[in-house]
């Protein structure tokens, strides 16, 4: 039989993971409801007075939007691995590094994409001047999609593995820490007059690296734990 | 070359050679760390400006850097193990784990001392204690994670990769933490200024790293040996020793 070319499998694996999630969109609405139930817990916290509430508001839009994207890693590869439809892959001759990549790229699209496009209203009800929306959208654009690839590398690590959540989140949640200080620190900057320029090139530059290297060790871990 | 990697690599060999390293390991690292804390709690120069308290110094930095250093052995067994897939490598990046964590848990523990002399308040948001914070956090998950496998060899395998992702995060971790605190805090906390720091000062500090060193060679040997025997329990040559 003739091997598919990578880039068709790839987006083949893309579109069937959207055409599921779309089947149970409330699944996917979960994190969003989530993030925006998060950022209300903050003002009922502290105080109601939007001007110390905009001091904070880049870093809890960050830190909200960080846990809400960990919230739905967790399921990223467990119904595959439990159906054998990962082993199909790893056996497949395709680079598994790109259908893995595919299927981190369709969960992005789910629940990094929601979160971002929301994130303008979530922040103005915390007081974000209009000014800081194109920084904080750019800034979550790129931090969510890095996040999404290292959480895959988390998801893929703990697929096999009982009470994988809290685990998944004890791995991930120091790796991402650099994201949420460039990202937050962009936002307050834009809000200071300053030009955010330089940790958004920051975080793009951990992007990429992350995207580089993040599906060589996801493919690894995943290659653990489909075995046996 | 290879003769000897695998010779080495064949758990009684190493079983054997760690138990005849050990003590030659344990009892130089007490003498050089008796010396170097002699050395520098007692006979080092007071500092001018913070007097005796800077003497924690001499515990503080080798505990901290030992911690990275050993995050980094870590990993490089790990690599090995994962690359020429070398039980007795994986088995040396599991024994690292415990001691490193315990190094970075005491790095913590005397900056924190230190910080209430020196600032006034037992933490500060200082850019190195708080990326050792987040070692420890590195450390901790590592160690979650090697213990949530039942078996040993997808345990060494997994844990293998969180430690390679892991070190290529060290620095970019360190790196933004240092940018953050430099944003935030204006440029007061230069007491841990190193050049300033005089040459007699240094050389128990010195002698403190290689002591350290030294105790962490005497430490891996006993828990490497540890692993071996948990690891090799069922095998022939054990029951044969036994």
């Amino acid at each position: 039989m003739k091997r598919a070319p990578t880039f068709t499998a790839a987006g083949l694996v893309f579109r069937r993971d959207l055409m599921l999630a779309w089947r149970r969109w409330d699944e996917v609405a979960q994190p969003l409801i989530f993030y925006v139930v998060v950022t209300t817990l903050f003002p009922l916290a502290t105080t109601p007075d939007l001007s110390q509430l905009r001091e904070i508001s880049g870093g809890v839009v960050w830190v909200a939007a960080l846990l809400a994207s960990l919230l739905a890693l967790e399921s990223l590869f467990r119904s595959d691995v439990e159906d054998g439809t990962m082993e199909q892959w790893v056996l497949s001759g395709q680079p598994l590094g790109w259908l893995l990549l595919a299927k981190v790229a369709s969960h992005w699209v789910l629940t990094g994409l929601p979160l971002v496009i929301v994130s303008p209203v979530v922040g103005t009800a915390l007081g974000l001047p209009f000014d800081a929306w194109g920084t904080l959208v750019l800034s979550l654009l790129l931090g969510t999609a890095t996040l999404s690839v290292l959480g895959g590398i988390g998801a893929a690590l703990t697929v096999g593995v009982r009470r994988g959540s809290v685990l998944l989140s004890l791995l991930v949640l120091p790796l991402a820490m650099p994201l949420l200080i460039f990202g937050s620190r962009s936002v307050g900057m834009v809000m200071d007059g300053d030009s955010p320029a330089g940790p958004l090139q920051l975080l793009a530059a951990i992007f990429f690296l992350t995207l580089s290297l993040g599906p060589v060790a996801m493919s690894a871990a995943i290659r653990i734990s489909v075995e046996n | 070359m290879w003769l000897w990697i695998h010779k080495f690599g064949s758990p009684p060999h190493a079983y054997r050679l760690l138990g005849k390293l050990a003590p030659w390991f344990g009892w130089s690292s007490v003498v050089l760390i008796a010396v170097a804390a002699y050395w520098g709690l007692v006979l080092a120069p007071r500092d001018y400006q913070q007097g005796d308290a800077f003497r924690i110094l001499y515990v503080h930095a080798p505990t901290a850097w030992m911690s990275m250093f050993i995050y980094v052995a870590m990993a490089v067994a790990a690599g090995i193990g994962m690359i020429w897939r070398i039980k007795l490598a994986h088995a040396a990046a599991a024994a690292c784990a415990p001691i490193g964590a315990s190094f970075t848990f005491l790095a913590l523990a005397t900056g924190s001392i230190w910080g209430k002399p020196m600032w006034g308040t037992w933490w500060v948001w200082d850019a190195r204690l708080t990326s050792e914070l987040i070692l420890l956090f590195l450390y901790l998950g590592y160690m979650a994670l090697r213990s949530s496998f039942d078996d040993p060899q997808r345990a060494d395998r997994a844990s293998a990769v969180l430690a390679l992702v892991g070190v290529i995060n060290v620095p970019i971790i360190h790196y933004s933490v240092e940018w953050w605190t430099t944003l935030h805090q204006p440029a007061s906390v230069t007491k841990f200024d190193k050049p300033s720091i005089a040459l007699e000062m240094l050389y128990p500090l010195f002698l403190m790293i290689i002591g350290l060193q030294l105790y962490f060679g005497w430490a891996i040997s006993r828990r490497l040996r540890g692993e071996i025997l948990r690891r090799e329990r069922n095998a022939k040559w054990l029951q044969e020793a036994a």
